[in-house]
């Protein structure tokens, strides 16, 4: 009995690690692109997953901003369209960028105005139920990267 | 009575040669641009917009620079952005010369996209940036006379719409005729053929 309990602490410890950070995971290169007024703005971070599975990310959420979607620019026929996506693949020991042209995610209503400078947590949340809290350094319009 | 019918056709046909054959002389003579050459393939510079500044403008205020075409809006968080920190760049690497180009943001989101939200918008990224915007009209007449497409859709959310836009960039000289477009080309050759079109070919 007491060992079956053990045993369900166990699994649920395990289960608590797994729904908490990310393990393999990491993000590097962490940017914002700040535009004027209350513009949406794009957020951009290098991905590297270290696991053996592929993993997604699948969105993210930030106490700075209402609402953030993952996004994805694409160019055809000398067209840009920008469409809302489920998930952002990242390979087994691979990376993934979010970058300028590409996927990215999309930040709306600032809660304060975010100025170039500061840093701005995110919260970046994947398809197996981790999260990754990473500060990204917002750059001013111009910038080309982070 | 068939035979006056042969010189006529011949004088067509090499009257259509000799067209080719100018048509064919004016292209090599152009300037050594890197960028695709649309001269005479696209019209003058021509609208009646809106600047950042509120005042009525046409293409006619922009003549004596070199001007840089290119449609977008600002509620576009990462393609336009993109362009307009690279042609920020771009400007950056000419110099003084930079003085004599204006970047022409046209707005294809009249309905969003004020003066006042404009010009906030393109001083965030190079001074010598020009916002504009007029009336979904004058702005679908813009985009058509340079086959620029662009749709706006709902996209749900709180009234948010999509919009997909033309990624070219449009370049016309200092007499407003068009010269170079621009799709997705390295940052270099722009660079290239502005410095081109800013010294009428004498330095790369």
């Amino acid at each position: 009995m007491k060992r079956g309990f053990a045993l369900l602490a166990c699994v649920l410890c395990a289960g608590l690690v797994h729904a908490g950070t990310a393990p393999h995971v990491s993000a590097s290169q962490a940017w914002i692109r700040v535009l004027p007024g209350a513009l949406p703005a794009g957020a951009y971070a290098l991905l590297r997953n270290d696991g053996d599975k592929p993993i997604a990310l699948t969105g993210a959420d930030s106490a700075a901003y209402g609402m953030a979607m993952l996004h994805r620019s694409s160019e055809t026929g000398g067209t840009s369209r920008m469409a809302m996506v489920d998930a952002m693949p990242i390979p087994a020991h691979g990376t993934q960028a979010l970058a300028p042209g590409g996927y990215h995610l999309m930040l709306m209503d600032a809660k304060h105005p975010v100025q170039p400078g500061d840093t701005v947590r995110i919260t970046l949340k994947f398809s197996d139920g981790s999260t990754l809290p990473v500060d990204f350094v917002a750059r001013p319009a111009s910038a080309l990267g982070g | 009575m068939k035979f006056p019918r042969a010189p006529r056709v011949a004088m067509l046909l090499l009257s259509l040669a000799c067209v080719l054959l100018l048509a064919g002389c004016q292209r090599s003579d152009d300037l050594p641009f890197k960028l695709t050459n649309i001269r005479g393939h696209m019209p003058d510079l021509q609208f009646q917009l809106t600047d950042d500044n509120g005042k009525a403008v046409t293409a006619a205020d922009y003549r004596g620079k070199v001007a840089l075409l290119y449609f977008g809006y600002t509620h576009c968080p990462d393609v336009c952005p993109l362009t307009l920190a690279q042609l920020h760049a771009t400007l950056q690497k000419l110099g003084p010369q930079s003085n004599d180009v204006r970047i022409l943001f046209v707005s294809v989101d009249p309905a969003r996209d004020t003066p006042a939200a404009l010009h906030a918008y393109v001083n965030a990224f190079d001074k010598h940036t020009v916002g504009l915007t007029g009336s979904p009209g004058a702005i679908e007449a813009l985009s058509k006379r340079y086959r620029s497409a662009f749709t706006r859709e709902p996209s749900g959310a709180g009234g948010n719409y999509e919009v997909t836009h033309s990624s070219a960039i449009y370049v016309f000289d200092q007499n407003g005729h068009a010269r170079v477009l621009s799709a997705n080309a390295p940052p270099e050759d722009l660079v290239h053929d502005l410095k081109l079109l800013l010294t009428g070919g004498t330095s790369p």
